[in-house]
């Protein structure tokens, strides 16, 4: 009876979610719905047995996927207004595709039985394990090329999104190695006697000898060469 | 043993299943012109699917389905993952994520 009533709670407050990330005008809060979503998909996963992958879901969906798609949607600047236009033209067309699906989903779900069990090789864990134990040693015995195969999708992925938003020429410091590793310690290393009370932005600043961060520098990409001063101060100010 | 999922029944799963998918299909005709909610809908549809795989998981008392929702869950992942960094390119090069304009590669 618990189990009932908690399972129509889930329910409800997962399709109202849903609904309000297909329809808040805000897309920031369409994400925190979304993610309200996948907590209770998460209370439903519990109510299956499926405590590994509720768990799953909170971690990875909460805290990475909807988290990325929190990052995005307030980095860029986007007009949304200027998106929400064809709402009302989509509709009608949204509405009976949806419709339809869902009739057909019902009529599928009602005339459907359940095929006679032990028919395939039914992958069954050994008794008396907790969920992660029983889905542990199922990935790492019956499933493990399609683990690794997961893994690889994942690497792919990573490479992709870095490849896509690498930028080629952009800012930051880089340095030509090859003079950096040819410096020699009196290059670098000054030594000063300060005296007691004195500032050392007074005495020229942190970087000794200021000129030779320029020379290492890639042309460009550590200010202008020409004021050493300047860019010296901005250093040890910051 | 009986499953996990008996006091509710597979079918209440499946009916919220399918409108969760319902409402995933509906969310990429309604807004199709910010690929962001076109992407979180079909977040939405990777959910249902993956709360068919579980409901039938416990009813059948057969553990392949939660290993299915594992890999479902990766490939859900890495396609936000580079779904959002083509958004964040195609931004970055145009200055609007207007689905409805991206016909340059059309022959």
């Amino acid at each position: 009876m618990l189990a009932q009533v908690v399972f129509y709670v889930f329910a409800a407050v997962l399709l109202l979610s849903g609904v309000m990330v297909i329809s808040v005008r805000n897309p920031v809060h369409a994400v925190l719905f979304l993610i309200l979503a996948f907590f209770n998909a998460a209370g439903l996963f519990l109510i299956a047995g499926a405590e590994f992958l509720a768990m799953l879901l909170v971690i990875v969906y909460v805290g990475a996927v909807a988290v990325l798609f929190l990052f995005v949607v307030m980095m860029l600047d986007i007009d949304f207004t200027q998106l929400r236009e064809g709402l009302q033209r989509n509709a009608p067309i949204g509405a009976c595709v949806g419709a339809i699906l869902f009739a057909e989903l019902v009529m599928a779900v009602s005339n459907w039985t359940m095929a006679p069990a032990g028919a395939g090789g039914s992958v069954q864990a050994a008794p008396g394990l907790t969920n992660t134990a029983a889905l542990g040693t199922l990935i790492y015995t019956h499933y493990v090329l399609l683990f690794q195969a997961c893994g690889l999708v994942l690497l792919v992925a990573m490479i992709g999104a870095i490849v896509l938003t690498l930028r080629q020429t952009g800012s930051g410091r880089r340095q030509n190695i090859e003079k950096q590793h040819a410096r020699t310690r009196e290059d670098t290393l000054e030594l000063v006697q300060l005296p007691l009370g004195e500032n050392v932005l007074e005495q020229g600043g942190f970087l000794r000898p200021g000129t030779s961060y320029y020379e290492i520098a890639v042309p460009g990409s550590y200010g202008a060469a020409e004021q050493p001063k300047e860019a010296e101060k901005e250093e040890t100010g910051a | 043993m009986t499953p996990a999922i008996a006091p509710v029944g597979l079918g209440p799963y499946l009916v919220v299943s399918a409108a969760l998918l319902v409402l995933g299909v509906l969310g990429i005709f309604l807004n199709r012109k910010n690929i962001i909610i076109i992407l979180m809908s079909m977040e939405l549809i990777l959910l249902a699917a993956n709360l068919n795989f579980v409901a039938f998981s416990s009813a059948h008392a057969d553990l392949s389905g939660q290993v299915m929702v594992l890999f479902v869950l990766t490939i859900a992942a890495a396609e936000a993952a580079i779904g959002l960094a083509i958004v964040t390119v195609y931004f970055r090069n145009r200055g609007s994520i207007q689905v409805e304009d991206v016909t340059m590669m059309k022959g």
